[in-house]
């Protein structure tokens, strides 16, 4: 088995139809939005704010797209009433790739609560996420598209400092 | 002009398969009671969140003229989202804003509108056209206008404030404002 790398991942969410990216960077996704930036099966939009990027999903997948997010952990915040008071009401699904910053309190200080309660958020909101590794790349994969496909609700794909190569 | 007055010059000339992504508050209420259609979606919450919805719409449905009917309340508040319409460009989008220059549907706030020009930060933000009208007459010709020339573009609309509080929310459930949209945009 080949191991997890930004290519094969974002390769890998291609073939899965999901072909609308958007986002706000953080260290830890630059590598795949380094990918994203030179793929002609997909677009990635820069977005200027977690819950812009959750509108513009949402009209994305209104519009026939798979919508994809990527964001750090502390967009959870800014876009949480966005899940809330849209996505979630109005079964409205994207695939979110969050950032798992401040985890295990070794963090900057900014990082440091959200790392820890952001699952907890997530949780508290009904929103169903699993930790992606080296190794659980199809596991999760079918456990979002069913959430997303099915449900028609949003899945979030948490991603730990390493799993990604990052490009300063 | 009342805000109604402006709906009642504006809702008659948007085509049957246009989608119409409309902001929270009166706007949607208003829309709804005047002409309801398939093709309105309609959000009920995520204030300021009409643009950015909007804007994946008309890039997913380039084929589409998408318009945005939004208020000067949720401009302020993802104002950041202007910039991210004139950066993608998208030629088949106008954004429709109804200002009234208050909170009206929260007990009439004042909003920030009254001293911002609102379509002078959609020029600069970089919108093909943006402009305002301040009479009903106005808004017919200044409308079709900007949908014959490709976007994005950008109308404001001054009204005063004074919508019907008696005029009803929207009366489908998420979920079907979700599926009729879905259906009507194909």
């Amino acid at each position: 088995m080949s191991s997890l790398t930004s290519q094969s991942f974002i390769n890998r969410l291609i073939q899965e139809n999901y072909k609308f990216f958007t986002g706000i960077p953080c260290s830890l996704l630059s590598g795949l939005i380094y990918e994203l930036e030179g793929q002609q099966d997909a677009r990635y939009v820069p977005a200027v704010r977690e819950d812009a990027a959750v509108g513009l999903c949402t009209g994305a997948y209104l519009a026939g797209a798979q919508p994809v997010l990527l964001m750090q952990n502390s967009g959870l915040g800014y876009s949480l009433n966005a899940f809330t008071s849209l996505n979630l009401i109005y079964h409205i699904p994207m695939l979110v790739i969050m950032s798992w910053r401040g985890k295990d309190g070794k963090d900057a200080p900014e990082h440091i609560i959200m790392g820890d309660i952001d699952k907890r958020l997530l949780e508290t909101a009904g929103m169903e996420y699993s930790l992606l590794s080296e190794t659980n790349c199809d596991e999760v994969i079918q456990k979002a598209n069913k959430k997303i496909l099915e449900e028609k609700l949003p899945y979030t794909l948490i991603v730990e400092k390493g799993l990604f190569d990052e490009r300063h | 002009m009342k805000g109604t007055e402006a709906f009642q010059e504006l809702l008659p000339l948007i085509k049957d398969d246009e989608p119409v992504v409309h902001a929270n508050g009166f706007i949607c209420r208003e829309s709804f009671a005047l002409k309801d259609r398939e093709a309105n979606f309609y959000m009920i919450g995520s204030m300021g969140l009409a643009s950015s919805i909007g804007l994946g719409v008309a890039m997913c449905k380039p084929e589409k003229s998408v318009i945005i009917i939004d208020g000067d309340g949720n401009v302020l508040m993802s104002m950041g989202t202007l910039a991210m319409i004139a950066a993608e460009a998208p030629e088949n989008l106008t954004h429709v804003v109804i200002d009234n220059e208050v909170y009206e549907s929260t007990g009439s706030q004042r909003s920030l509108s009254g001293q911002v020009k609102l379509e002078e930060v959609a020029k600069s933000s970089g919108y093909k056209n943006a402009m305002r009208v301040e009479k009903k007459e106005e808004i017919k010709d200044a409308f079709l206008k900007m949908k014959e020339s490709p976007g994005p573009n950008f109308l404001l609309i001054k009204v005063e404030p004074g919508f019907d509080p008696s005029t009803g929310r929207v009366t489908h459930t998420p979920e079907e404002i979700t599926q009729r949209f879905m259906q009507a945009v194909g």
